[in-house]
């Protein structure tokens, strides 16, 4: 069952008159896993959450979360019971004080979780008795998140869901996420923080303009992504290094830099043959995957 | 025992961990039969998914290195494997010390051999041995 997926989709498509802020995606998110969904403003991040929990149809394509099909009326109301959701605008009632929201959403949980509601309360230092449209934007994160970390979801899927915190406040995040993923929650979450990103997912998929580029386990990219800077006794031909795996190349006289997501021990190799005068090879970060992925289309 | 893991360098964060335990071995910061932090509490601690945590305990109970005890979590467990590793390591420095020695009578600086080091490491396993 651990690699089952809890969320999965086929062709999945959503057009607007002239845009297709989605096209014919592909998405598989395995169980007990931290998958971090990255992409630009704009690439499709939220058009793509939204369809999954229901709230935008699909032009096009078919999807599951956690087995359900999410185009039906029925089966949607049963995914949302077991989908914890925080959205990227942290709709919350601005009348009602920060206990009130609490109560009134630990109501509609027979199995509300009182000992993280009492852990956060007290890490995110959340006052009880303000109302909530004179809350800060962080405050507002906050308290968002302990509604969705308060209960007992299968999935808890988190819209940019450190957008408004401090630094603090996004650590305490990250080690939630962390003990909800021990307690065998999957995690799908979109962030523009590459750094906490980088730490915690086990899973990334790179969104580009409705497509999926990117889409391997952390542990894949630290091991296969490498950038190889070579320098020739003459100048290099790029033809000569147009081979899978390599992303991007870029010469200047002597010298040329190889972006690869595969295959450096090829690229070495033929530099090799051609004589290279010196290779260095350095691993590639996430941030710099992110940036080539998104440079290159 | 303090980890430290760093998300940027070109290695998954488990066989960071992995090779962080293992050290700890070999230079005695552990002894046989002490207690590791469970998956849970090491993955809180370090911030870092708790695959990560679970994968480098299970690869290194392979290794017989750690022993896994369900509920009490993860006990060091040092065999005389681990002790021979120990003279290989030392072995392997002594080896080092005299290729450093001669390329610094050579003339090159230590940036440069440093950073030779660092990517011949980086090559292929597989591409050195056919060299």
């Amino acid at each position: 069952m651990t690699n089952e997926a809890v969320i999965l989709t086929h062709a999945l498509t959503k057009s607007y008159r002239n845009a297709e802020a989605v096209r014919g995606l592909n998405l598989s998110v395995g169980r007990n896993r931290i998958t971090a969904f990255l992409g630009r403003n704009g690439a499709g991040k939220s058009t793509t959450i939204k369809m999954l929990l229901g709230m935008i149809r699909p032009t096009v394509g078919s999807g599951s979360v956690l087995g359900r099909q999410i185009t039906s009326a029925e089966e949607n109301r049963e995914l949302r019971q077991r989908v914890a959701y925080v959205a990227e605008d942290k709709p919350l009632y601005g009348y009602m004080t920060v206990e009130q929201t609490i109560r009134f959403a630990s109501s509609f949980y027979s199995d509300w979780r009182r000992d993280v509601e009492k852990k956060l309360l007290h890490d995110y230092e959340l006052p009880l008795h303000r109302k909530v449209k004179v809350l800060s934007k962080g405050m507002r994160t906050k308290l968002a998140l302990l509604l969705a970390f308060a209960r007992r979801p299968d999935l808890l899927i988190l819209d940019e869901p450190s957008e408004g915190l401090d630094p603090v406040g996004i650590e305490y995040l990250l080690q939630v996420l962390v003990a909800q993923s021990a307690e065998g929650v999957s995690i799908f979450f979109s962030s523009h923080q590459i750094a906490e990103v980088e730490r915690i997912a086990d899973h990334v998929c790179i969104l580009e303009k409705g497509c999926l580029l990117v889409d391997a386990s952390l542990d894949q990219l630290r091991q296969f992504y490498r950038r190889i800077d070579l320098v020739f006794p003459s100048p290099p031909s790029e033809h000569e290094f147009r081979i899978s795996g390599v992303e991007r190349i870029e010469t200047s006289g002597h010298q040329m830099s190889v972006f690869a997501s595969r295959n450096a021990e090829a690229v070495i190799e033929r530099a090799r043959d051609l004589n290279v005068v010196s290779v260095e090879v350095a691993p590639v970060g996430l941030r710099d995957i992110f940036l080539e992925t998104v440079k290159e289309n | 025992m303090f980890f430290k893991l760093t998300p940027t360098t070109g290695q998954p964060l488990y066989l960071q961990l992995m090779q962080q335990i293992r050290h700890a071995a070999e230079t005695g910061a552990f002894r046989d039969g002490d207690q590791l932090p469970g998956i849970r509490t090491l993955a809180e601690e370090l911030v870092v998914s708790p695959n990560t945590v679970a994968k480098a305990y299970s690869e290194l109970e392979h290794e017989g290195l750690l022993e896994l005890r369900q509920g009490s979590g993860a006990f060091v467990c040092l065999k005389r494997r681990t002790r021979s590793l120990t003279d290989q390591v030392q072995v392997a420095r002594h080896r080092i010390r005299d290729v450093i020695e001669r390329l610094r009578e050579d003339g090159l600086f230590d940036e440069e051999i440093r950073r030779a080091f660092e990517a011949e490491l980086l090559y292929p396993a597989e591409i050195v041995r056919r060299r």
